[in-house]
Protein backbone atom coordinates (compact mmCIF):
# COMPACT_ATOMS: atom_id res chain seq x y z
CA UNK A 1 0.00 0.00 0.00
CA UNK A 2 1.92 3.23 -0.77
CA UNK A 3 1.99 6.44 1.07
CA UNK A 4 -1.79 8.53 0.69
CA UNK A 5 0.00 11.93 1.22
CA UNK A 6 2.18 10.73 -2.18
CA UNK A 7 -1.30 9.66 -4.05
CA UNK A 8 -2.94 12.34 -3.11
CA UNK A 9 -0.24 15.30 -4.32
CA UNK A 10 -0.21 13.38 -7.60
CA UNK A 11 -3.30 12.94 -7.99
CA UNK A 12 -4.39 15.74 -10.98
CA UNK A 13 -8.03 16.68 -8.76
CA UNK A 14 -5.53 17.89 -5.85
CA UNK A 15 -2.82 19.08 -8.45
CA UNK A 16 -0.81 22.41 -6.84
CA UNK A 17 -2.59 21.91 -3.64
CA UNK A 18 -0.79 23.12 -0.52
CA UNK A 19 1.45 20.24 1.38
CA UNK A 20 -0.19 21.36 4.37
CA UNK A 21 -3.54 20.25 3.13
CA UNK A 22 -2.31 17.23 1.84
CA UNK A 23 -1.38 16.05 5.55
CA UNK A 24 -5.08 16.70 6.59
CA UNK A 25 -6.53 14.83 3.47
CA UNK A 26 -4.25 12.01 4.55
CA UNK A 27 -5.55 11.56 7.66
CA UNK A 28 -8.91 11.07 6.15
CA UNK A 29 -7.77 8.84 2.81
CA UNK A 30 -7.28 5.53 2.18
CA UNK A 31 -6.39 3.24 -0.68
CA UNK A 32 -8.93 0.54 -2.26
CA UNK A 33 -9.60 -1.14 -4.96
CA UNK A 34 -12.23 -3.04 -7.04
CA UNK A 35 -12.81 -5.78 -9.03
CA UNK A 36 -14.69 -5.19 -12.38
CA UNK A 37 -18.70 -4.99 -12.12
CA UNK A 38 -18.16 -4.52 -8.56
CA UNK A 39 -20.10 -1.11 -7.04
CA UNK A 40 -18.62 1.57 -5.39
CA UNK A 41 -21.52 3.15 -4.19
CA UNK A 42 -24.99 2.31 -4.25
CA UNK A 43 -27.99 5.19 -5.08
CA UNK A 44 -29.68 5.89 -2.08
CA UNK A 45 -27.03 4.80 0.43
CA UNK A 46 -25.59 7.76 2.74
CA UNK A 47 -22.24 9.42 0.25
CA UNK A 48 -19.92 8.94 3.04
CA UNK A 49 -17.18 8.79 0.78
CA UNK A 50 -16.03 10.24 -2.58
CA UNK A 51 -13.08 8.70 -4.58
CA UNK A 52 -10.02 9.71 -6.46
CA UNK A 53 -9.60 7.43 -9.70
CA UNK A 54 -5.88 6.53 -10.08
CA UNK A 55 -6.74 3.60 -12.62
CA UNK A 56 -9.91 2.15 -14.51
CA UNK A 57 -13.16 3.63 -15.46
CA UNK A 58 -16.40 3.72 -13.61
CA UNK A 59 -19.96 4.37 -14.53
CA UNK A 60 -22.59 6.21 -12.81
CA UNK A 61 -25.85 4.43 -13.61
CA UNK A 62 -29.36 5.36 -13.08
CA UNK A 63 -31.33 2.32 -11.68
CA UNK A 64 -35.03 1.99 -13.66
CA UNK A 65 -37.18 -0.13 -13.18
CA UNK A 66 -37.79 -3.22 -15.09
CA UNK A 67 -35.35 -2.16 -17.43
CA UNK A 68 -31.29 -1.65 -17.77
CA UNK A 69 -29.76 1.14 -16.02
CA UNK A 70 -28.85 4.11 -17.99
CA UNK A 71 -25.78 5.02 -17.95
CA UNK A 72 -25.42 8.71 -17.24
CA UNK A 73 -21.89 9.22 -17.82
CA UNK A 74 -17.97 7.10 -16.96
CA UNK A 75 -15.55 8.88 -14.85
CA UNK A 76 -11.81 8.04 -15.82
CA UNK A 77 -8.68 8.10 -14.29
CA UNK A 78 -7.50 11.16 -13.10
CA UNK A 79 -11.22 12.50 -11.77
CA UNK A 80 -13.22 12.17 -9.20
CA UNK A 81 -16.41 10.15 -8.26
CA UNK A 82 -18.86 10.93 -5.59
CA UNK A 83 -19.95 15.02 -5.07
CA UNK A 84 -23.50 13.75 -3.57
CA UNK A 85 -21.39 14.33 -0.70
CA UNK A 86 -21.15 18.05 -0.43
CA UNK A 87 -24.67 19.06 -0.60
CA UNK A 88 -27.51 17.61 1.87
CA UNK A 89 -28.99 15.00 2.10
CA UNK A 90 -25.44 13.38 1.58
CA UNK A 91 -26.97 10.54 -0.01
CA UNK A 92 -25.68 8.90 -3.41
CA UNK A 93 -27.57 10.24 -6.61
CA UNK A 94 -26.81 7.20 -8.79
CA UNK A 95 -25.01 4.21 -8.32
CA UNK A 96 -21.18 3.91 -9.84
CA UNK A 97 -19.76 0.59 -11.19
CA UNK A 98 -16.62 -0.22 -11.97
CA UNK A 99 -15.95 -1.40 -15.48
CA UNK A 100 -12.42 -2.39 -15.13
CA UNK A 101 -10.19 -2.90 -12.77
CA UNK A 102 -10.38 0.37 -10.95
CA UNK A 103 -7.76 1.18 -7.95
CA UNK A 104 -8.89 4.96 -5.94
CA UNK A 105 -8.00 6.32 -2.94
CA UNK A 106 -11.12 6.78 -0.84
CA UNK A 107 -11.56 9.94 1.29
CA UNK A 108 -13.79 9.40 4.46
CA UNK A 109 -15.90 12.49 4.28
CA UNK A 110 -17.28 12.33 8.35
CA UNK A 111 -13.80 12.75 8.65
CA UNK A 112 -12.92 15.78 5.94
CA UNK A 113 -16.01 17.86 7.65
CA UNK A 114 -14.98 17.96 11.32
CA UNK A 115 -11.39 19.20 9.45
CA UNK A 116 -13.09 21.42 7.62
CA UNK A 117 -15.56 22.44 10.24
CA UNK A 118 -12.63 23.36 12.14
CA UNK A 119 -10.27 24.99 9.20
CA UNK A 120 -11.92 27.35 6.97
CA UNK A 121 -9.22 27.20 4.47
CA UNK A 122 -9.05 23.01 3.83
CA UNK A 123 -13.08 23.76 3.34
CA UNK A 124 -12.32 26.70 1.12
CA UNK A 125 -9.94 24.62 -0.68
CA UNK A 126 -12.58 22.12 -1.22
CA UNK A 127 -14.98 24.16 -2.58
CA UNK A 128 -12.76 25.59 -5.00
CA UNK A 129 -12.09 22.12 -5.93
CA UNK A 130 -15.45 21.19 -6.50
CA UNK A 131 -17.44 23.64 -7.74
CA UNK A 132 -15.80 23.82 -10.93
CA UNK A 133 -16.46 20.29 -11.19
CA UNK A 134 -20.45 21.36 -10.63
CA UNK A 135 -20.04 23.45 -13.41
CA UNK A 136 -18.66 21.08 -16.08
CA UNK A 137 -21.01 18.52 -15.31
CA UNK A 138 -23.61 20.64 -15.63
CA UNK A 139 -22.83 21.94 -18.77
CA UNK A 140 -21.65 18.03 -20.04
CA UNK A 141 -25.70 17.24 -18.66
CA UNK A 142 -26.96 20.39 -20.65
CA UNK A 143 -25.04 19.86 -23.92
CA UNK A 144 -26.42 15.67 -23.34
CA UNK A 145 -29.90 17.00 -23.11
CA UNK A 146 -29.72 19.46 -26.63
CA UNK A 147 -29.57 15.88 -28.25
CA UNK A 148 -27.09 17.41 -30.85
CA UNK A 149 -26.98 14.14 -32.89
CA UNK A 150 -30.29 14.46 -33.38
CA UNK A 151 -31.75 15.17 -37.36
CA UNK A 152 -32.12 18.04 -39.23
CA UNK A 153 -33.67 17.69 -42.81
CA UNK A 154 -31.91 18.84 -45.50
CA UNK B 1 -15.61 27.07 -77.18
CA UNK B 2 -17.74 28.04 -73.59
CA UNK B 3 -16.87 26.84 -70.56
CA UNK B 4 -18.76 24.22 -69.27
CA UNK B 5 -22.34 25.23 -67.63
CA UNK B 6 -20.70 25.46 -63.58
CA UNK B 7 -24.56 23.84 -62.93
CA UNK B 8 -24.43 21.12 -65.12
CA UNK B 9 -23.56 18.16 -62.65
CA UNK B 10 -21.07 14.91 -64.51
CA UNK B 11 -22.89 12.05 -64.23
CA UNK B 12 -21.41 9.43 -61.84
CA UNK B 13 -22.03 6.04 -60.86
CA UNK B 14 -22.34 4.89 -57.48
CA UNK B 15 -19.75 1.49 -57.30
CA UNK B 16 -20.41 0.41 -53.41
CA UNK B 17 -23.08 1.59 -50.82
CA UNK B 18 -22.09 0.63 -47.70
CA UNK B 19 -24.59 1.22 -44.89
CA UNK B 20 -22.91 2.76 -41.97
CA UNK B 21 -25.78 2.40 -39.77
CA UNK B 22 -29.21 2.83 -39.38
CA UNK B 23 -29.79 6.18 -41.01
CA UNK B 24 -26.34 6.60 -42.59
CA UNK B 25 -24.67 5.05 -45.66
CA UNK B 26 -21.39 5.78 -47.46
CA UNK B 27 -21.82 6.41 -50.82
CA UNK B 28 -18.42 4.86 -53.18
CA UNK B 29 -18.57 6.72 -56.53
CA UNK B 30 -16.82 6.92 -60.06
CA UNK B 31 -17.67 9.19 -63.21
CA UNK B 32 -19.08 7.56 -65.90
CA UNK B 33 -16.76 9.54 -68.04
CA UNK B 34 -13.09 10.62 -67.28
CA UNK B 35 -11.14 11.34 -64.66
CA UNK B 36 -12.21 10.92 -60.79
CA UNK B 37 -11.68 14.77 -59.78
CA UNK B 38 -9.58 15.74 -57.29
CA UNK B 39 -10.42 17.25 -53.97
CA UNK B 40 -8.74 18.50 -50.56
CA UNK B 41 -10.11 16.63 -47.13
CA UNK B 42 -13.12 19.29 -45.75
CA UNK B 43 -14.26 20.06 -49.43
CA UNK B 44 -17.80 18.80 -50.32
CA UNK B 45 -19.66 17.73 -53.60
CA UNK B 46 -23.05 18.83 -54.59
CA UNK B 47 -24.89 15.99 -54.95
CA UNK B 48 -27.96 15.37 -57.14
CA UNK B 49 -30.16 12.87 -56.54
CA UNK B 50 -32.37 13.01 -59.77
CA UNK B 51 -35.19 14.38 -59.81
CA UNK B 52 -35.16 14.90 -56.29
CA UNK B 53 -32.90 17.60 -54.87
CA UNK B 54 -29.23 18.76 -55.12
CA UNK B 55 -27.33 18.57 -51.44
CA UNK B 56 -24.04 19.04 -50.24
CA UNK B 57 -21.48 16.26 -48.48
CA UNK B 58 -18.38 17.03 -47.78
CA UNK B 59 -15.42 14.01 -49.12
CA UNK B 60 -15.07 11.31 -46.30
CA UNK B 61 -12.13 9.67 -48.61
CA UNK B 62 -10.81 8.39 -51.25
CA UNK B 63 -11.38 4.49 -51.40
CA UNK B 64 -8.68 2.19 -51.79
CA UNK B 65 -10.43 1.26 -55.18
CA UNK B 66 -9.95 5.07 -56.24
CA UNK B 67 -13.51 5.52 -55.22
CA UNK B 68 -14.93 9.30 -54.15
CA UNK B 69 -16.47 8.52 -51.08
CA UNK B 70 -19.39 10.51 -49.68
CA UNK B 71 -21.03 9.48 -46.72
CA UNK B 72 -24.71 10.54 -46.39
CA UNK B 73 -27.52 10.76 -42.89
CA UNK B 74 -31.18 9.63 -44.55
CA UNK B 75 -32.58 13.45 -43.01
CA UNK B 76 -34.48 14.80 -45.62
CA UNK B 77 -35.97 13.47 -49.54
CA UNK B 78 -32.50 14.50 -50.97
CA UNK B 79 -30.52 12.61 -48.35
CA UNK B 80 -33.38 9.95 -47.97
CA UNK B 81 -33.00 9.83 -52.00
CA UNK B 82 -29.06 9.32 -52.09
CA UNK B 83 -28.77 6.61 -48.97
CA UNK B 84 -31.27 4.84 -51.16
CA UNK B 85 -28.70 4.54 -54.29
CA UNK B 86 -27.35 1.25 -54.95
CA UNK B 87 -24.17 -0.21 -57.19
CA UNK B 88 -24.56 0.79 -60.67
CA UNK B 89 -27.03 2.88 -60.23
CA UNK B 90 -26.11 6.80 -61.28
CA UNK B 91 -26.42 10.62 -59.42
CA UNK B 92 -25.35 13.94 -60.22
CA UNK B 93 -22.09 15.53 -59.05
CA UNK B 94 -20.81 18.74 -59.61
CA UNK B 95 -17.42 19.71 -57.30
CA UNK B 96 -14.88 20.31 -55.29
CA UNK B 97 -16.03 22.98 -53.84
CA UNK B 98 -14.76 24.96 -50.61
CA UNK B 99 -11.89 24.86 -48.06
CA UNK B 100 -10.06 22.94 -47.06
CA UNK B 101 -8.49 21.55 -44.04
CA UNK B 102 -5.20 23.45 -43.79
CA UNK B 103 -3.14 20.24 -42.86
CA UNK B 104 0.20 21.95 -45.15
CA UNK B 105 -0.20 24.75 -42.14
CA UNK B 106 -0.64 21.94 -39.02
CA UNK B 107 3.05 20.29 -40.04
CA UNK B 108 4.99 19.96 -37.22
CA UNK B 109 2.14 20.77 -34.89
CA UNK B 110 0.21 17.61 -32.96
CA UNK B 111 -3.08 17.32 -34.43
CA UNK B 112 -6.48 17.39 -32.70
CA UNK B 113 -8.91 15.90 -34.65
CA UNK B 114 -12.68 16.48 -32.83
CA UNK B 115 -15.26 14.79 -34.60
CA UNK B 116 -19.21 15.08 -34.06
CA UNK B 117 -21.98 12.90 -35.38
CA UNK B 118 -21.61 12.73 -38.80
CA UNK B 119 -18.77 15.31 -38.55
CA UNK B 120 -17.20 12.35 -38.35
CA UNK B 121 -16.79 12.15 -42.40
CA UNK B 122 -15.19 15.13 -42.95
CA UNK B 123 -12.78 14.62 -40.08
CA UNK B 124 -12.05 11.14 -41.76
CA UNK B 125 -10.55 12.39 -44.95
CA UNK B 126 -8.66 14.80 -42.54
CA UNK B 127 -7.14 11.85 -40.71
CA UNK B 128 -6.59 9.76 -43.49
CA UNK B 129 -4.41 12.30 -45.19
CA UNK B 130 -2.59 12.83 -41.87
CA UNK B 131 -1.84 9.09 -41.30
CA UNK B 132 -0.67 8.99 -44.89
CA UNK B 133 2.07 11.58 -44.21
CA UNK B 134 2.13 10.61 -40.42
CA UNK B 135 5.56 11.73 -40.14
CA UNK B 136 4.41 15.71 -40.56
CA UNK B 137 2.95 15.37 -36.99
CA UNK B 138 3.84 15.34 -33.67
CA UNK B 139 0.87 13.45 -31.62
CA UNK B 140 -2.58 12.83 -33.46
CA UNK B 141 -5.12 12.11 -31.62
CA UNK B 142 -8.86 11.61 -32.93
CA UNK B 143 -11.85 12.03 -30.29
CA UNK B 144 -14.94 11.31 -31.59
CA UNK B 145 -18.25 11.50 -29.93
CA UNK B 146 -21.67 9.88 -31.11
CA UNK B 147 -25.36 9.63 -29.74
CA UNK B 148 -24.88 6.46 -28.99
CA UNK B 149 -22.75 3.06 -29.62
CA UNK B 150 -24.61 2.29 -32.66
CA UNK B 151 -24.73 5.44 -34.29
CA UNK B 152 -20.96 5.55 -34.76
CA UNK B 153 -19.45 5.29 -38.10
CA UNK B 154 -16.64 4.00 -39.68
CA UNK B 155 -16.81 1.05 -37.37
CA UNK B 156 -14.01 -1.38 -38.31
CA UNK B 157 -11.93 1.55 -39.50
CA UNK B 158 -12.40 2.82 -35.95
CA UNK B 159 -11.47 -0.76 -34.33
CA UNK B 160 -8.10 -0.35 -36.69
CA UNK B 161 -7.63 3.03 -35.23
CA UNK B 162 -7.62 2.38 -31.90
CA UNK B 163 -5.02 -0.51 -32.70
CA UNK B 164 -2.41 1.88 -34.08
CA UNK B 165 0.86 3.09 -31.65
CA UNK B 166 1.15 6.16 -33.69
CA UNK B 167 -2.83 7.50 -33.21
CA UNK B 168 -4.50 8.28 -30.08
CA UNK B 169 -8.38 7.67 -30.75
CA UNK B 170 -11.10 8.32 -27.72
CA UNK B 171 -14.66 7.61 -28.82
CA UNK B 172 -17.49 8.71 -26.43
CA UNK B 173 -21.34 8.71 -26.61
CA UNK B 174 -23.97 10.55 -25.29
CA UNK B 175 -26.10 8.00 -24.02
CA UNK B 176 -25.30 3.75 -23.70
CA UNK B 177 -26.64 0.93 -22.35
CA UNK B 178 -24.66 -0.99 -19.64
CA UNK B 179 -23.30 -3.18 -22.04
CA UNK B 180 -21.38 -0.41 -23.33
CA UNK B 181 -17.77 -0.48 -22.62
CA UNK B 182 -16.54 2.89 -23.69
CA UNK B 183 -16.76 6.45 -22.32
CA UNK B 184 -20.34 7.85 -21.55
CA UNK B 185 -19.93 11.55 -21.94
CA UNK B 186 -19.45 14.76 -24.05
CA UNK B 187 -16.66 15.32 -26.60
CA UNK B 188 -15.48 18.74 -25.15
CA UNK B 189 -14.61 16.29 -21.52
CA UNK B 190 -12.39 14.39 -23.22
CA UNK B 191 -9.94 17.00 -24.19
CA UNK B 192 -9.06 17.29 -21.18
CA UNK B 193 -7.27 13.50 -21.27
CA UNK B 194 -6.13 13.67 -24.63
CA UNK B 195 -2.35 13.88 -24.67
CA UNK B 196 -1.22 16.55 -26.88
CA UNK B 197 0.92 19.55 -26.06
CA UNK B 198 -1.58 22.91 -26.38
CA UNK B 199 1.11 25.66 -27.45
CA UNK B 200 1.63 23.31 -30.27
CA UNK B 201 -1.71 22.25 -31.26
CA UNK B 202 -4.06 22.53 -34.02
CA UNK B 203 -7.21 21.19 -33.98
CA UNK B 204 -9.84 21.05 -36.61
CA UNK B 205 -13.70 20.55 -34.94
CA UNK B 206 -16.72 19.32 -37.30
CA UNK B 207 -20.00 18.75 -35.92
CA UNK B 208 -23.02 20.08 -34.73
CA UNK B 209 -22.52 23.74 -34.42
CA UNK B 210 -23.51 23.85 -30.73
CA UNK B 211 -21.22 21.26 -29.88
CA UNK B 212 -18.64 23.12 -32.25
CA UNK B 213 -18.97 26.20 -29.78
CA UNK B 214 -18.84 23.92 -26.92
CA UNK B 215 -15.67 22.51 -28.12
CA UNK B 216 -13.81 25.68 -29.33
CA UNK B 217 -14.23 26.89 -25.85
CA UNK B 218 -12.56 23.44 -24.37
CA UNK B 219 -9.81 24.03 -26.40
CA UNK B 220 -8.94 27.74 -25.71
CA UNK B 221 -9.13 27.07 -21.78
CA UNK B 222 -6.88 23.95 -22.76
CA UNK B 223 -4.62 26.46 -24.54
CA UNK B 224 -4.95 26.25 -27.75
CA UNK B 225 -4.53 29.29 -29.82
CA UNK B 226 -7.46 30.22 -31.39
CA UNK B 227 -5.75 30.98 -34.43
CA UNK B 228 -5.38 27.28 -34.58
CA UNK B 229 -8.55 25.86 -34.47
CA UNK B 230 -10.48 25.32 -37.21
CA UNK B 231 -14.58 24.83 -37.78
CA UNK B 232 -16.31 23.29 -40.81
CA UNK B 233 -19.27 25.32 -40.80
CA UNK B 234 -22.42 23.77 -42.25
CA UNK B 235 -25.40 26.64 -43.61
CA UNK B 236 -27.83 25.91 -46.57
CA UNK B 237 -25.84 25.75 -49.67
CA UNK B 238 -28.05 25.15 -52.89
CA UNK B 239 -25.68 26.93 -55.39
CA UNK B 240 -21.92 26.65 -53.84
CA UNK B 241 -20.94 29.05 -56.42
CA UNK B 242 -21.38 32.13 -53.90
CA UNK B 243 -24.27 33.58 -56.13
CA UNK B 244 -27.79 32.27 -54.10
CA UNK B 245 -26.59 34.12 -51.21
CA UNK B 246 -28.26 31.24 -49.36
CA UNK B 247 -25.64 29.86 -47.15
CA UNK B 248 -24.07 33.74 -46.01
CA UNK B 249 -22.27 33.99 -43.01
CA UNK B 250 -21.92 37.17 -42.05
CA UNK B 251 -19.41 38.91 -44.23
CA UNK B 252 -18.60 35.28 -45.94
CA UNK B 253 -20.46 32.50 -47.69
CA UNK B 254 -20.09 29.29 -46.11
CA UNK B 255 -19.44 27.57 -50.47
CA UNK B 256 -16.74 29.88 -51.10
CA UNK B 257 -14.94 30.67 -48.00
CA UNK B 258 -16.11 27.85 -45.56
CA UNK B 259 -16.71 24.92 -45.05
CA UNK B 260 -13.66 25.51 -43.19
CA UNK B 261 -13.09 28.65 -40.90
CA UNK B 262 -10.38 29.33 -38.84
CA UNK B 263 -12.14 30.27 -35.30
CA UNK B 264 -10.88 33.42 -34.33
CA UNK B 265 -12.60 34.92 -37.32
CA UNK B 266 -15.69 33.43 -36.68
CA UNK B 267 -15.85 33.78 -33.32
CA UNK B 268 -18.00 36.80 -32.95
CA UNK B 269 -20.51 35.10 -35.76
CA UNK B 270 -21.48 32.16 -33.15
CA UNK B 271 -22.67 33.97 -31.17
CA UNK B 272 -24.68 36.51 -33.10
CA UNK B 273 -28.66 35.59 -33.20
CA UNK B 274 -30.17 35.03 -36.38
CA UNK B 275 -26.64 34.56 -38.70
Amino acid sequence: MSDPKIALAGHRFFSGIDPAIVETLAECAREVSFAAGEYLVREGEPADRFFLLEYGTVALELHRPGRDPLVLETIHEGEVVGTSWVVPPYRWSADARALDLVRAIAIDVRCLRGKSDSDPKLGYELLKRFLPLFVQRLEAVRLQLLDVYGKSPD
Amino acid sequence: MRDPDPFVPRLFRVEEARRENADTTTLGLVPSHGEIPSFLPGQFFMLYAFGVAEIPVSVSGLSGTGRLLHTIRAVGAGSRALCRLRPGDFLGARGPYGSAWPLDRAEGDDLLLIAGGLGAAPIRSALLRALAERERYGRVVFLYGARGPTELLFRPELEGWQRRPDLEVQVTVDHAPPSWRGSVGVVPERIGHARFSPAHTTAFVCGPEVMMRFTASALLAAGVSSERIFLSMERNMKCALALCGRCQFGPAFVCREGPIFRYDRIARLLFLREI
